[in-house]
């Protein structure tokens, strides 16, 4: 056993106190203190599945584009078409490299013709910045940094819905990738239907200075054995979305591996631009368009492995005795109760239904390759 | 099964006790917190024989993959089966039926090199 310590000098959510209140364990994520599991990882994870879980996910960048550009701006850095959304849709993007490696994904939000939030990860939120500063060149829209002045839950499972929907009936009715604002007792509230776990929900941003009172108005009694939504920490985040084969940047999306490998293609407009004129193309869109035409060499695929091991990051994946792959993901599933890996292979090896190695510590295990997801919500 | 205050400590968090010449061996609570969810147990199998400092097996987690260490030396004469079916009592109760494995050793002097319960509380006492 070898054991971390946690360094000091973390940045803390708004909602540190609520976390220690429910004995958390804290751990350092992106210069974030955050919550790993309030209990058991697993146990955080079904009760998604089941009802509904709270995670705090304030950590997430949260940009804001202002100005008669900041549309031409978000369609030269995203990948998918942001021109043409609605007031009030969200829409999922990846921010490529111009070597068509992706600098992280992200969610943005359309609150007008002029005025629009991205989400992105907490890791990347600097590197962003930084990469926005260099490009923008004369267009012209403000860029703010609203990671600091908001606070940002995620509230994730079945019943969700219908519990946010007691005090906020618009929710009810929003549709997926939607989002709506609202004053809920004087706080202005941002409230969209996405999420990170497979399961139904919302996503709500809110100011910081209210959000630990805020959250005792999204979400009560949660130390109750029969709370419909209970307390669910980043371990439990990580599980849902593997089985869930939803991407994480420094897995299966790096400034090394492209959307399409990752099998984004949704997420990617390779004609962007190619036929209006008041678009133009994305940074990345020439090599993307490459890769496109020659097939990526290698694709992401799923494994559920034989025997109780887990696979971890960075195991190679053999056919034989030779190397095709690398594992991006895995965890033993609490859905199947079984131990599953996301892994890069050569583009040969990819097809479902195809038997592999993961080689492990000490041994290796067989393992099947399969369609992704592992799990699909009802 | 040992208290605690039994039991002697090492650096690498784990628990031993010896009872004649057989020492039994886990995890501290705090190791098992920090692992998060144990979700597979493996020891080397019986009859192996290791030396002081050696691994007898991993434990796994939701989170990551962890050896585990011998502070003695002998023979590898018990493992916890029952962990096959319920990991997670390495979780709920690391001293007792959490248990990992037990070694028939004919030397325990290493024993006393570690440290005992009190040591290891004030070491790595759970901040909260």
């Amino acid at each position: 056993m070898s054991c971390t310590t946690n360094p000091s000098a973390l940045i803390r959510s708004p909602f540190h106190q609520f976390h220690i209140e429910h004995g958390a364990k804290m751990v350092e994520f992106a210069g974030w203190e955050m919550p790993m599991l309030y209990g058991s990882i697993i146990q955080e994870h079904r009760q998604v599945r089941r009802s509904g879980g709270i995670f705090d996910v304030s950590h997430m960048g949260r940009l804001r584009f202002t100005g008669p550009d900041a549309l031409r701006f978000l369609d030269l850095v995203c990948t998918r078409r942001i021109d043409g959304m609605a007031d009030g849709q969200c829409r999922y993007s990846i921010l490529c490299n111009e070597r068509g490696g992706c600098r992280d994904d992200t969610l943005v939000y359309r609150l007008g013709a002029d005025e629009y939030l991205m989400v992105c990860n907490a890791a990347n939120r600097l590197k962003l910045l930084d990469h926005f500063q260099q490009t923008r060149g004369d267009l012209s829209f403000d860029l703010s940094d609203e990671t600091m002045d908001t606070a940002m839950l995620a509230i994730q499972g079945p019943k969700v819905i219908e519990l946010i929907g007691a005090f906020a009936p618009a929710v009810r009715s929003l549709k997926r990738y939607r989002f709506l604002r609202m004053a809920v007792l004087g706080v202005q509230i941002t409230i969209s239907r996405t999420g990170y776990s497979g399961e139904d929900g919302v996503e709500v941003i809110l100011p910081a200075p209210l959000a630990s009172g805020a959250i005792s108005l999204l979400v009560s009694n949660v130390d109750s054995d029969d709370a419909v939504v209970k307390p669910a920490g980043l371990g439990a985040r990580d599980t849902l979305r593997t089985e869930s084969a939803m991407p994480l940047y420094g897995h299966e999306i790096t400034e090394e591996i492209d959307p399409l490998s990752a099998g984004l293609n949704f997420a990617v407009t390779l004609e962007k631009g190619d036929d209006r004129s008041e678009v133009g193309h994305f940074i990345g869109q020439e090599a993307l368009n490459m890769i496109a035409g020659k097939g990526p060499p290698q694709r992401l695929v799923g494994l559920i492995l034989n025997g109780k091991r887990t696979a971890r990051q960075g195991m190679a994946v053999l056919r034989g005795d030779i190397p095709i792959g690398r594992v991006t993901s895995a965890c033993l599933s609490p859905t199947l109760g079984r131990p599953i890996a996301m892994a890069y292979l050569n583009a040969k090896f990819a097809e479902p239904g195809g038997s592999v190695q993961i080689e492990l510590a000490r041994t290796t295990e067989a393992a099947e390759v399969v369609k992704l997801p592992f799990y699909k919500a009802r | 099964m040992p208290s605690p205050t039994a039991c002697r400590f090492s650096e690498t968090h784990e628990w031993h006790h010896l009872d004649g010449d057989v020492v039994t061996l886990g995890i501290t609570q705090y190791a098992a917190d920090e692992l998060t969810d144990v979700t597979y147990v493996e020891m080397k199998p019986l009859g192996s024989n290791i030396v002081p400092g050696d691994s007898v097996g991993e434990v796994e987690s939701v989170k990551t993959t962890s050896e585990v260490y011998s502070a003695v030396g002998g023979e590898i004469v018990d493992v916890n089966r029952a962990l096959s079916d319920d990991p997670s009592m390495v979780n709920s109760d690391p001293f007792s039926a959490g248990w990992l494995v037990k070694i028939r050793t004919s030397d325990p002097s290493p024993l006393d090199g570690l440290m005992d319960h009190a040591a290891y509380e004030q070491r790595f006492s759970v901040k909260k």
